[in-house]
């Protein structure tokens, strides 16, 4: 039987795409997880795949193309079938999705309910149930990206939509009853069953993680005791622990978004000495093999992670009702690419060493450039650092990257006299602004952060403390 | 062990009965000079003669009026229905009389009797001959309602049923009859009413079947084995009324996922049955909502394509398997 091939979601910010190329031309067999066309999406070039074996009946969007999301943009079927039933409909479909994406006020899960029900496999199903269960398996079977887990991703995405949406917590009565028993906080588990449910796997992996919510009794202690982390909605990115904010903050949150638009942003600039920093890149550099040859930046990721693991704000995420404190500070590096920007994460750069950060960034820039990252690799960082210093910018501001609460731009190191025990001296100093989200970090939270990271450039040895 | 087909596991049940107690005989449209429709009853009346297996006009109201009647003096008569779809017909005796008897004379009288016969679909006899009665049965109190599923069990059963002092209604399936099993040789072996078999050990998800989806849910469970790695137990409640409820919640309580298949429609069916009672002893060891599969909510098509459509199948049941394991 011949099938739509739909425009499929490749990215989490994506509205439409531009088909870069077909792969195959019409009449070509294709075999199931075959690579069919070029995407470029908002962020990435993007390989599409069929998961169905057949031969391309009909390219309905060239090569240089738009199509919106869930447009059909081919046929595939059995050589030599009759398809000109779905051509008619395509074009139909065609003008639905564009008047869809131009009604921007749907929500994101009636949109996808749209899309599953211009499968035709879907259009028996009606009622709300089954529509829902649809939306899981279009999403899971069309011709998603080849990336492990997109399945599990769109399906999480469904499911954070409807469980907001419906604003009532639904877990499976052995999940709750596991959740009670083992003290686990059902708040701080993601759902990973239908319309958001959280099931027995669900809890299950959150006793593995150790993620337990405080006995009640002393619950200050116990949260600070063992603070628990919840997994991430990004595969890899890091774990995070929720807390509710206090009316102060709210208040202070409300107060400055509604003076300053909707990140209050203010600016810390500091000093920071690097003699010892370089030399203590010449050091390892010495010591290693020229392709693993690390950057100033790189040594200015891996203290910036460090800091971070002692200022858990700074490292958090301000989300009105609740402040998101990450676990593991997976850094955004701001790379330049020919015809914009893209920030590859470094998941985890706390718990890794310096060589394998650059090695790391090296590769992710790499791709970036030739624009090859996966969503996964450019979303979800918990902190950004964007460097102009090669570019001989001496102090600058960044803006931030929500839902992170801060950036910091980074000048170049130049050499300056300054007075150093009542003698002038040549060092080299950078200058480093962080841009903080006001909702999240005080100027005095901003401030000791910053303490901490000149410290540890200025006096690399205090990593290890 | 002697390997034998079902009807012939049914056919010493009976013979074996007739052997062992006088009080017990055979009546029923087809059963003695024509040895039975489906031949359940072959050779029977050749040994035992006319007294013990008796053929009846076609009155099925009649014969199983003479049947209860016998059984209150004192004989243990297995009346056999050529399906349970003419049962319909002996509804009254069945479900006013043979039920109601022992409690309305105020234990005065007993009835010992079985109505046996093939319950459930056929190969295209439509809508008037597929009919799955189990529900309509066991809804009434004072009746016991068994469906076997293996020669063994079909055998043991039936011997049990005979030797019970309650009416039982014993529902066999034609499509069944020819399917081999091993059965034990001892001619006193029984099983007893009101006691579940687990056909089939597993960890990730319970199905209780009965009857021929016993064998389909079988089939599923080792598809989902070897594709997906998941470990489905099958358990077979045999008797559906007394239900043992307790193994099939143990069962739940260790998969925590619960499908039930039948050949019934869905509505107020034994799996609604059953559903209830693993939400009300099981609830919190669920994961998933429990699952059912029945026939269609229409007539028994008489077309090969929408027979086989309304009909329960193994892919039907391996889409059940993941909906609840969250595959």
């Amino acid at each position: 039987m011949a099938n739509k091939i739909l425009m499929p979601k490749l990215s989490p910010t994506m509205e439409e795409g531009q088909i870069s190329r077909w792969v195959k031309a019409e009449g070509d067999a294709i075999e199931a997880n075959e690579t069919i066309a070029e995407v470029d999406t908002d962020k990435a070039t993007m390989e599409m795949t069929s998961l169905e074996a057949g031969t391309l009946l009909k390219i309905i969007v060239p090569g240089g193309e738009n199509a919106k999301l869930g447009q059909t943009i081919g046929i595939i079927g059995e050589k030599g079938e009759d398809f000109s039933a779905l051509l008619d409909e395509a074009s139909a479909n065609g003008a639905g999705a564009k008047s869809d994406a131009e009604t921007q006020e749907r929500g994101d899960a009636e949109k996808k309910t749209e899309l599953a029900d211009e499968k035709p496999a879907a259009s028996e199903t009606s009622s709300d149930g089954t529509a829902q269960k649809n939306v899981a398996e279009t999403e899971g079977r069309s011709y998603d990206a080849q990336r492990p887990g997109a399945k599990e991703d769109a399906q999480k995405e469904t499911s954070k939509v409807e469980n907001e949406s419906g604003g009532r917590m639904i877990v499976s009565p052995i999940a709750a009853r596991m959740a009670s028993e083992n003290d686990v906080n059902l708040k701080s588990v993601k759902g990973s069953g239908p319309k958001g449910r959280i099931i027995k796997r669900d809890i299950e992996e959150a006793i593995k993680s150790g993620q337990r919510s405080a006995v009640s009794g002393q619950p200050e202690e116990k949260a600070q005791a063992a603070p628990s982390f919840a997994a991430p909605e990004i595969q890899n990115a890091s774990r995070f622990r929720e807390e509710n904010t206090s009316k102060m903050r709210q208040v202070i949150a409300s107060r400055l978004a509604e003076s300053i638009g909707p990140i209050p942003t203010f600016y810390l600039t500091v000093e920071i000495e690097m003699d010892n920093a370089l030399e203590f890149r010449k050091q390892i550099n010495a010591s290693i093999k020229e392709e693993e040859k690390v950057s100033v930046n790189d040594v200015i990721v891996k203290v910036a992670a460090q800091a971070l693991t002692k200022h858990a704000w700074v490292n958090s995420s301000y989300q009105d009702k609740t402040v998101r404190f990450y676990e593991d500070a997976d850094i955004g590096v701001a790379v330049a690419i020919d015809d914009g920007l893209i920030t590859p994460v470094v998941r985890g750069a706390n718990r890794k060493g310096i060589v394998e950060i650059a090695k790391e960034i090296k590769e992710m820039a790499g791709r970036a450039r030739e624009k090859k990252l996966a969503p996964e690799e450019y979303t979800g960082a918990t902190f950004s650092i964007s460097n102009l210093g090669m570019f001989g910018i001496k102090e600058f501001t960044a803006i931030i990257n929500p839902p992170e609460a801060a950036i910091i731009a980074v000048g170049a190191a130049t050499p300056t006299p300054v007075v150093r025990n009542g003698e002038v001296v040549v060092r080299n100093i950078m200058n480093v602004t962080m841009s903080c989200d006001h909702r999240a970090i005080d100027g005095a939270t901003g401030a000791r952060f910053l303490q901490t990271f000149k410290q540890m450039l200025e006096n690399p040895i205090l990593m290890l403390m | 062990m002697a390997i034998l087909t079902i009807r012939d596991a049914l056919n010493q049940a009976l013979r074996e009965e007739l052997l062992r107690d006088e009080n017990v005989f055979i009546m029923g449209e087809e059963v003695a000079e024509y040895d039975g429709a489906y031949k359940v009853t072959r050779g029977l009346w050749k040994e035992f003669g006319d007294k013990r297996v008796v053929d009846t006009p076609i009155t099925e109201l009649g014969f199983a009026a003479v049947g209860v009647g016998a059984a209150m003096a004192g004989l243990r008569p297995v009346i056999e229905f050529m399906t349970f779809n003419f049962s319909i017909l002996a509804a009254d005796q069945i479900i006013n009389h043979a039920a109601k008897m022992l409690y309305m004379s105020n234990g005065q009288f007993k009835v010992p009797i079985v109505f046996r016969g093939p319950n459930g679909s056929a190969y295209q006899v439509s809508s008037q001959h597929s009919q799955a009665l189990e529900a309509f049965y066991a809804n009434f109190p004072g009746l016991k309602v068994v469906m076997p599923s293996t020669a063994a069990d079909a055998k043991g059963l039936l011997k049990s049923a005979i030797r019970d002092d309650n009416p039982v209604v014993f529902l066999e399936q034609e499509r069944m009859y020819g399917l081999k099993g091993e059965v034990p040789e001892d001619d006193d072996f029984t099983i007893p009413l009101g006691v579940a078999d687990v056909k089939r050990e597993g960890t990730d998800c319970t199905i209780v079947a009965r009857s021929m989806t016993v064998t389909l849910a079988l089939q599923a469970a080792e598809q989902m084995q070897k594709d997906y790695d998941v470990s489905v137990e099958v358990v077979d409640p045999r008797t559906i009324k007394p239900l043992d409820i307790d193994t099939i919640v143990k069962s739940v309580k260790k998969t925590n996922r619960l499908i039930v298949v039948e050949e019934s429609h869905a509505f107020a069916s034994v799996g609604a049955e059953i559903s209830h009672q693993v939400t009300e002893h099981a609830f919190d060891y669920l994961d998933a909502p429990v699952k059912r599969i029945s026939c269609a909510e229409a007539p028994m098509p008489y077309a090969k394509n929408l027979e086989e459509l309304a009909l329960p199948d193994v892919p039907k049941i391996i889409a059940a398997i993941k909906e609840v394991c969250y595959l």
